[in-house]
């Protein structure tokens, strides 16, 4: 049979991520140090994971309503609201989804129509601008630049609005850079909005993880509530990736119709995963808050580290990446980490596998143990002293 | 050092002995020489009183037995039950020593290479002592959890590999 053609020609032209191919690379190799990881090294927090193991020894195993069991959208609208006096009607405005994946999923396909430009500031997290193609729509990159610190400028968004943009997406605190941006700094984006009918989709899957500061909601900022799709979960912030737990909060003019997308593709998020989540917000801000301390020492120290052997960092203040320069030695990311994977194994990503702007750039992630990393900042200050020979 | 960096600080060393001087510096922000001299003080006046290794005996090839041992004691005059505490910990066998509340005492963990040398301290040097009242011996057939490690098989880091 002649697969190709019969597949989508959408799907056909879709990229698959930048990061697996690195990942791939690594193969199975053991005796890596990989500083690669974009999850947390922490496990659920067994209070969290006890009310997950009760609940299957109860046997509650059955489909949850569509957007959700009620008590969890109620315990996320308190959240929201005591953490950032942000209001939500838990009946209508919330659906939690299968990670903050499907919620990212959801807002673009409710929004997006073909042809429609939707802003995407990179390097960013690799799912976005798939998406929107499997959507029909137009990605609009715009490079964020080392001297901002990789934020999203008000001039850079302005410069890249035009009559078809639809939707901007607000990947911050940003994966891979760490990037953060200061509630006076998201007040500038949203004077650029204010006015105009273009929606946003505020990726704050690492809101809590911000370093120094607290992090400010997108739809908190005056009047930008009611364009905003707010995407947050349970993978970062809780250690609980594999739960596989997110949710959306938006209008309910958008959560009606988004409402049917999940209804139809996904039904309901996991139940265990629904349950354990309800104590994880209930009670679970003192774990957040000593993770958060825990990922900023390693930041300081890898940040450290990294200018201790001569390689050049922004301060990243969120999520738990750092962004490093590794340009200035003669060779392109791709084939820095390769060889100081070949010849010192370590592994850390390659900003290109986050968009071409990620050239001369490496993603570093500090979610490992403070050994872990200074064995890693050793190897690669001996690759980096070979190479300046 | 404000008291809320002090307690981090050593909350940090004790979770981790190996952490040095210049990696808390930068971790806590504060100066080398600050937390060098923080360091010393605290060797000093006996708050850091050492820095042990977590060993996981069973998985070597050591032949060790562990006891907790109930004691009641008489509390002598003046004293209390410090004189016998002190007779009983400068014994190197003694691992551990705590006063409690409750139905007994004293409670001492002690390390013997077998059963029949613990049995013997306990009867010989223990069970001696004047104000000892009575003794009730529990020996240890394994080990979970001490000082918060999980005694079990190596973790290993499953993170993408699931
Ligand atoms: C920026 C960003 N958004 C969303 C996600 C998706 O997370 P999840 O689906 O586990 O909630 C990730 C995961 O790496 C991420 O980095």
């Amino acid at each position: 049979m002649d697969y190709s053609k019969v597949l989508s020609s959408t799907v056909k032209s879709i990229k698959p991520s930048g990061i697996r191919k690195f990942f791939d690379l690594l193969g199975d190799r053991k005796d890596v140090i990989s500083l690669t990881v974009g999850e947390p090294d922490f496990q659920t927090p067994y209070h969290i994971r006890e009310v997950g193991i009760e609940s299957l020894e109860r046997g509650r195993t059955y489909y949850t309503s569509n957007d959700g069991i009620l008590e969890l959208r109620q315990e996320i609208c308190n959240y929201r609201n005591r953490r950032f006096g942000l209001t939500y009607n838990p009946k209508k405005e919330v659906i939690i989804t299968v990670g903050g994946s499907e919620a990212i999923d959801l807002g673009v396909r409710a929004l997006v129509e073909p042809g429609d430009e939707v802003i995407i500031p990179i390097p960013a997290f690799v799912c976005y601008g798939p998406i929107v193609e499997l959507a029909h729509g137009v990605p609009v990159y715009i490079e964020t630049k080392p001297e901002d610190e990789f934020k999203l400028t008000p001039e850079a968004l302005k410069a890249a609005i035009t009559p078809k943009t639809k939707l901007l997406i607000l990947p911050f605190p940003n994966n891979p850079t760490g990037a953060v941006l200061t509630r006076d700094e998201l007040k500038a984006i949203a004077d650029v909005l204010r006015g105009t009918d273009i929606m946003v989709l505020a990726d704050e899957i690492y809101g809590e993880l911000t370093y120094g500061f607290k992090n400010t909601p997108f739809a908190a900022i005056d009047g930008m509530w009611e364009r905003t799709i707010t995407v947050s979960g349970f993978s970062k912030s809780y250690a609980m990736t594999g739960w596989r737990l997110g949710y959306l909060c938006a209008p309910q003019e958008l959560v009606s119709q988004m409402h049917k997308i999940h209804q139809y593709a996904i039904m309901c998020a996991p139940t265990t995963s629904q349950l354990a989540a309800i104590e994880a917000v209930r009670n679970g801000d003192a774990d957040i808050a000593m993770m958060r301390d825990e990922y900023d020492r390693r930041r300081k120290y890898i940040l450290d580290g990294l200018r201790r052997i001569g390689i050049d960092c922004f301060e990243a203040r969120g999520a738990f990446y750092v962004f490093p320069h590794i340009g200035g030695f003669g060779l392109t990311s791709e084939e820095f980490c390769q060889r100081l994977l070949d010849e010192k194994g370590v592994a850390i990503v390659p900003g290109t596998a986050f968009g071409d702007c990620g050239e001369g750039y490496a993603r570093i992630s500090y979610a490992y143990s403070v050994d872990h990393i200074t064995e890693a900042l050793e190897k690669m200050g001996e690759f980096v002293e070979e190479l300046k020979k | 050092m404000s008291e809320e960096n002090k307690f981090e600080f050593l909350q940090l060393l004790e979770n981790d002995a190996r952490l040095t001087a210049d990696q808390l510096a930068v971790m806590l922000d504060k100066e080398v020489g600050d937390i060098k001299r923080q360091m010393k003080l605290y060797e000093q006046n006996g708050v850091i009183l050492g820095y042990k290794t977590l060993i996981d005996w069973d998985k070597t090839d050591r032949e060790y037995v562990t006891a907790l041992i109930e004691l009641k004691v008489a509390p002598q005059r003046d004293r209390g039950f410090d004189r016998v505490a002190e007779k009983i910990f400068n014994y190197p066998e003694v691992k551990s020593l705590y006063l409690m509340s409750g139905s007994f005492d004293l409670a001492v963990f002690i390390e013997g290479r077998t059963m029949k040398e613990v049995a013997y301290f306990v009867a010989q040097k223990l069970a001696t002592i004047d104000s000892i009242v009575s003794t009730a011996t529990h020996f240890v057939l394994r080990k979970y959890k001490d000082k918060g490690v999980v005694y079990g098989p190596a973790e290993t880091d499953e993170r993408g590999q699931l």
